[in-house]
């Protein structure tokens, strides 16, 4: 069982992919983002437009309107599903079973922001995102999208340039991840820390099973080597 | 372990996920940066998109069932995502979907749910004519819903000898104010109406009699006052659109109630997801018939004509809104949601 809030849509293509919904508190300083710009844009268009008297002032009116309910509908049908604010934070709204958002579901989920917004500061908004193991507010819900973390760029694997050897016991596949995994974390560990976890595999250490010397400072990159192997890189 | 090693793997499908990235983000961007002359984006070779993404597709599921490096899962995750987004999103006739929205389904839809609107008509009309008769008898029932200030401003705005003065109701500049004023308030409430409903119905039940009693109170009272021809004269052509409007609003939102108090045999989730695309099909006719309320207020009930032909306009507005939804939409007979 796992902890974490990832979960699962399977396509017709007979794969699953892995999605993982935001929580509230980031979604809160995205929508802080969202509302600052929206009272910015707001009060440039009254002050330019007040300068046309009363016509003005109902061309900003409308305005104002269409940005209060209509600006998040825009960037999600128009920008990836992401609002600036959400944009910032690597966020984008999609249906729950990952296809892009369509436009009736994204006016549903705009135009309920009005009852997640009650009875003040996304009061229900908040109750509703606890109950739900995605995280969605009631508009959401309705609309049957949720907001999503874009997963970010990962770094590239490299060519690790350590020579391959050859585990001296079997592995399970479980043993091997661990091995693989590792090898991955290796560039954000100090090298003091690497040697220490590596340390802790002990039989891999012996060059044979008869040897009971634990070679110092250079078990890290016997592991790497024994994950290069595992990897498929020639002797 | 298997029997292709994931360097071999990746050594062997490196160039085709480069080039369907490549491709994928060449297709992500926009129109005018893909034509712009300055620094053109040479267009990547084309590929053929199902085949290529149900190739990596099973890609993916290779690398996960032998458990191939995270990040490399990790990173084919992420270009099946991107795949699934681009071959499943939809592109439609936005034209032609709005025009058969109007011709066919909206009035259609209306029909289909009466039930539902008719709940919605009675929560607004029963008050409404019910406090405009009432106030015939009992002129004071006005001070129980407004104050006396709104009560004097009102018959200011419809004092009969303030057209003879001005020739006009208001400035002419005025009028696109008016319009702005309009949409912004009058929409405004529709939407909050609409969301209301999912609060089991209560906002939905709460805006429609609450605006029952207080336009009935407004109405029942200029027409005790005598103010019979210029406020009737004004609010009858745009009501026609406006108040139906709200009703319809309204019984959006009783929808969304419909799906928590009675679900039927699906789940409430579920209930909410399907009755939800039927009322939001139902606000779309919603916003342009407020927009076109908000438009006759602003520019056709503000000016000075004949009480008479306003009377006029203002019944073939009523039977216009009352034969739209009677009558169109019943040639063809598929029906929209089963």
């Amino acid at each position: 069982m796992t902890l974490d809030t990832l979960y699962q849509v399977n396509t017709p293509e007979g794969i699953s992919l892995r999605l993982s919904p935001a929580g509230p508190v980031v979604r809160m300083l995205a929508w802080t983002i969202d509302i600052l710009i929206r009272l910015g844009i707001n009060a440039v268009f009254f002050t330019a437009l007040a300068f046309f008297g009363k016509t003005g002032l109902g061309i900003a009116l409308i305005l104002s309107f269409l940005l209060e309910w209509f600006y998040p509908v825009y960037f999600e049908l128009y920008k990836k599903g992401q609002t600036p604010g959400k944009k910032m934070f690597n966020l984008y709204v999609s249906m729950e079973d990952a296809s892009p958002i369509s436009p009736g579901a994204s006016i549903i989920r705009n135009l309920l922001r009005f009852v997640d917004f009650l009875p003040f500061l996304y009061g229900f908004g908040f109750i509703s995102m606890l109950l739900t193991k995605r995280f969605q507010r009631l508009g959401d819900l309705v609309a049957g999208t949720v907001v999503l973390h874009k997963s970010l760029n990962y770094p590239t694997i490299e060519e690790d340039k350590t020579k391959a050897i050859s585990p001296p016991v079997a592995l399970n596949l479980n043993e091997q991840q661990a091995l693989i995994r590792f090898q991955q974390r290796i560039p954000y560990l100090t090298a003091e820390r690497a040697e220490e976890l590596a340390q802790i595999a002990t039989p891999l250490l012996l060059k044979n099973s008869n040897e009971n010397s634990i070679e110092n400072k250079q078990a890290s990159s016997r592991l790497l080597g024994i994950a290069n192997w595992i990897m498929g890189a020639k002797h | 372990m298997s029997s292709v090693r994931q360097s071999q793997f990746i050594e062997k499908n490196t160039a085709l996920w480069d080039s369907f990235e490549n491709w994928l983000d060449y297709q992500d961007l926009s129109f005018w940066k893909k034509r712009s002359k300055k620094n053109k984006i040479e267009a990547p070779e084309e590929i053929d998109l199902p085949k290529v993404y149900r190739q990596i597709c099973h890609h993916f599921a290779l690398a996960n069932s032998r458990m191939y490096n995270p990040v490399l899962v990790d990173k084919l995750n992420k270009l099946v995502v991107r795949g699934h987004h681009k071959l499943y999103s939809s592109r439609t006739n936005f034209i032609g979907n709005i025009m058969k929205y109007f011709a066919v389904d909206f009035p259609r839809l209306v029909r289909q749910e009466w039930k539902i609107v008719s709940i919605a008509a009675a929560l607004f009309y029963v008050p409404f004519i019910a406090i405009i008769i009432a106030i015939q008898f009992f002129p004071d029932l006005i001070y129980s819903v407004m104050d006396g200030s709104m009560v004097n401003n009102l018959e200011d705005m419809y004092e009969p000898e303030r057209n003879q003065r001005f020739g006009r109701e208001r400035e002419s500049d005025t009028d696109l104010y008016m319009f702005g004023y309009y949409i912004k308030h009058n929409i405004g409430i529709d939407f909050k109406m609409f969301a209301g409903g999912l609060l089991f119905g209560v906002g939905a039940i709460f805006f429609l009699v609450f605006n029952g009693i207080f336009l009935g109170a407004a109405f029942g009272h200029m027409t005790h006052i005598g103010y019979i021809d210029s406020f009737w004269g004004f609010v009858v052509g745009h009501g026609a659109f406006e108040l139906n409007a709200m009703v319809l609003s309204g019984a959006a939102g009783l929808k969304l109630a419909e799906a928590l108090i009675r679900p039927g045999r699906k789940t409430r989730g579920r209930a909410l997801i399907d009755n939800g695309k039927i009322a939001v099909l139902i606000m779309y006719g919603v916003v342009v018939m407020s927009v076109i309320a908000a438009f006759l207020e602003a520019f056709w009930s503000s000016t000075v004509m004949p009480v008479m032909i306003k009377y006029v306009a203002g019944a073939i507005l009523w039977s216009v809104v009352g034969m739209y939804f009677y009558f169109l939409g019943r040639t063809s007979r598929a029906s929209i949601h089963s």
